[in-house]
């Protein structure tokens, strides 16, 4: 049986290689935040990029944000990883190299070739590009596509390798002996439980993704080698689906490391949140036909489960992670510092998120939204105000000089320009869904503008704000990896 | 349905963040004991969970009547008129752009080349219905155009530098 005494864990320093990814993570992350801007002001009208530089933007700001998220979300998952099981640095130093060529060769394809077939390369956009693009730079495109996923596929072997070594079996890994038997509190702890099931969803994302990338790479070069395009669509958002989900299951690894250390509480991996975590796992597979609701060509009953495991994948969201991050904080005497109210924040962001995400897989709301800004506007809010400020919230927690370090009024300055920023803007673009606002449109109506014009002014707040988090993390570098207590303690422990 | 979506997206939205905000403000005295106080959290973590279920499962239900995948039962007779649509790049081609109100019509649409989305806004530019047009797929939209006007068509799926202006219009009138 689960016991509910606190063990200390003491705080590790971040390996080199974490903070490289970290590094990367923000110049890039910075940067596709101004594309997003540049995007958000030329649909206001504010500036004048026109529409061929619009796309080009748009294809990068996608292909730079999904891969970016998941370069930070793997560097969460195996800093905190590597304290239970033994992974490969080499492994995840290949996967960054990996990673920057695939980067160059995105940005040589989109720069210098004109690609702008958007990131999800729909079959057959990337060679049918009516001259605007040769098929070397889409088949530069989706070479650089593969590339990046071959370097994450060997991560996840990896890590997939370790933690069978370390616990026998990667049932074993997702605790299935506590789950389906009885439970005798051995379970692995919630960052094994949350590596094993990001593993296992993304090696099957990656190997569906490969292959339909290397399916469109011959169909570039041999025409005759014909793909179906529905086919194509299906396999696109699974990979897609999975793989974009898979950031959050790794970012969330910090709260369950971190917020433990500040409230000076367990997080346990018991029944309850084993059997979610499971159920995570089938669900992120086989939720990713709600993307595909408007071609009818497919099975009735193959949408429909898209249309069922949306309102399902709501429930381990709220009644597990979510309530168990306000479980663990309610009545803690917690200690506010920018590390704590950034991980806070983020189950609120990811579980408010959720919300709109799953009303528009809602069938019959689908075929009156899908497409339109409310898309962007869902996923913008789980992934900002949930997954990068599970991001944010580990950088304060290694470049926190001490665990009675004070924050500036800057800091929390930012922190609020955050907030309001993430929901300004994306409120604006659920607004502009409402009111029926198309999504990828470099040009908008006149009646879409003036939330274009909203959203751009929130954009810049919350750019301006990431910018001094990102100016404290990248200052605090020296201190990020060495070992010592970061983590405040709660208060009546602490005095 | 827009607008319930958002309403029901903002009730859900601001009942998430009272109980942030809720555990936020009690989160500064610290309750020592945490084994007493798992035990109340896991207890009206049930009830939520029933209430959430309660609320959720009739709904997701619900939700799955009038689906737009076949057509609907409306009081007028007759065989539903026909538009065959295919997308190109970038414009729609229709074998016909008039139609009558209150009418079934079955929109057929396809595509030549790549993946477009047939959208129909109405008047008000409100999206009503919408399919994907698929090459080598015929997706079907059963639609009865409730009032006389200028509905608009514009693209739902990304297809290139001239996506946004692959626009036409249908027009519901009396003959």
């Amino acid at each position: 049986m689960a016991t509910y005494t606190y063990t200390p864990v003491p705080d590790q320093g971040a390996k080199a290689g974490v903070l490289a990814y970290l590094v990367i993570s923000c110049v890039v992350l910075l940067l596709m935040m101004l594309f997003g801007l540049l995007m958000r002001m030329e649909q206001a009208q504010m500036i004048s990029i026109g529409a061929l530089w619009f796309y080009k933007i748009m294809t990068l700001h996608g292909a730079g944000m999904v891969g970016i998220v998941a370069l930070a979300g793997a560097a969460i998952m195996w800093h905190f990883l590597r304290q239970y099981v033994d992974l490969s640095t080499g492994i995840f130093m290949a996967n960054l190299i990996l990673f920057l060529t695939g980067v160059v060769m995105i940005l040589a394809s989109v720069l210098l070739g004109d690609f702008h077939a958007a990131w999800t390369f729909l079959f057959p956009l990337p060679t049918t590009s009516m001259g605007m693009w040769s098929p070397g730079a889409a088949a530069l495109f989706m070479g650089g596509l593969l590339v990046i996923g071959v370097g994450f596929v060997l991560l996840h072997l990896d890590i997939a390798r370790a933690i069978i070594s370390r616990y026998g079996g990667l049932g074993r890994g997702l605790g299935w002996p506590q789950l389906f038997g009885p439970d005798d509190g051995n379970a692995p702890p919630p960052a094994v439980v949350a590596s094993t099931m990001v593993t296992i969803v993304n090696l099957i994302g990656l190997v569906v993704g490969a292959s339909i990338l290397v399916m469109m790479l011959i169909n570039v070069y041999v025409p005759t080698f014909e793909i179906d395009p529905l086919l194509a669509k299906g396999m696109i958002y699974f990979f897609g689906h999975v793989f974009i989900n898979a950031v959050i299951y790794m970012a969330v690894i910090a709260v369950y490391e971190i917020l433990p250390r500040y409230t000076q509480r367990p997080w346990k991996s018991n029944k309850v949140f084993l059997a979610s975590w499971t159920a995570s796992t089938i669900m992120v597979m086989f939720i990713f036909p709600h993307h595909l609701l408007m071609d009818y060509a497919y099975p009735k009953w193959f949408l429909i489960m898209g249309h069922i495991i949306g309102y399902l994948n709501t429930f381990p969201i709220l009644i597990v992670t979510g309530y168990g991050a306000m479980m663990i904080v309610y009545r803690s005497g917690i200690r506010w510092d920018m590390c704590s109210r950034l991980l806070f924040v983020s189950l609120f962001g990811w579980a408010v998120g959720a919300m709109p995400a799953f009303i528009d897989g809602t069938i019959t709301v689908n075929y009156v939204m899908h497409n339109t800004l409310w898309v962007p506007g869902h996923f913008h809010t789980y992934l900002l105000l949930g997954m990068v400020a599970m991001v944010f919230g580990f950088m304060y927690y290694l470049g926190k000089p001490n665990e009675n370090a004070p924050d500036s009024p800057l800091d929390v300055a930012a922190f609020w320009g955050f907030v309001i920023g993430t929901l300004g803007f994306t409120m604006s673009f659920l607004y502009s869904g409402k009111i029926s606002a198309a999504r990828r449109y470099a040009e908008h109506l006149p009646e879409w503008v003036p939330y274009d014009k909203i959203a751009s002014y929130f954009a810049m707040l919350l750019i301006a704000s990431v910018l001094v988090f990102i100016f404290r993390f990248l200052t605090r570098l020296g201190l990020a990896s060495r070992d010592y207590q970061r983590a405040s303690l709660a208060r009546s422990m602490a005095t | 349905m827009q607008e319930t979506a958002w309403q029901v997206s903002l009730v859900l939205m601001l009942m998430i963040a009272f109980g942030v905000v809720f555990v936020a403000i009690n989160s500064g005295k610290r309750e020592e004991e945490y084994g007493p106080l798992v035990k109340r959290a896991y207890s009206f973590r049930t009830k939520l969970f029933w209430v959430v279920a309660l609320v959720f499962f009739p709904a997701m239900i619900y939700n799955l009547t009038g689906l737009p995948y076949s057509p609907k039962a409306v009081a007028s007779s007759g065989p539903a008129e026909v538009i065959n649509v295919t997308g190109h790049m970038w414009y729609w081609e229709m074998d016909r752009d008039q139609v009558e109100p209150n009418q079934p019509v079955d929109i057929r649409v396809t595509s030549a080349d790549v993946n477009h989305g047939f959208g129909i806004y109405d008047p008000d530019l409100r999206l009503i219905a919408q399919a994907q047009a698929m090459p080598g797929y015929t997706n079907v939209i059963h639609i009865t155009f409730p009032r006389e006007g200028t509905y608009r068509i514009l693209c739902m799926e990304y297809c290139g530098v001239a996506h946004h202006n692959m626009m036409t219009e249908i027009k519901v009138s009396k003959s």
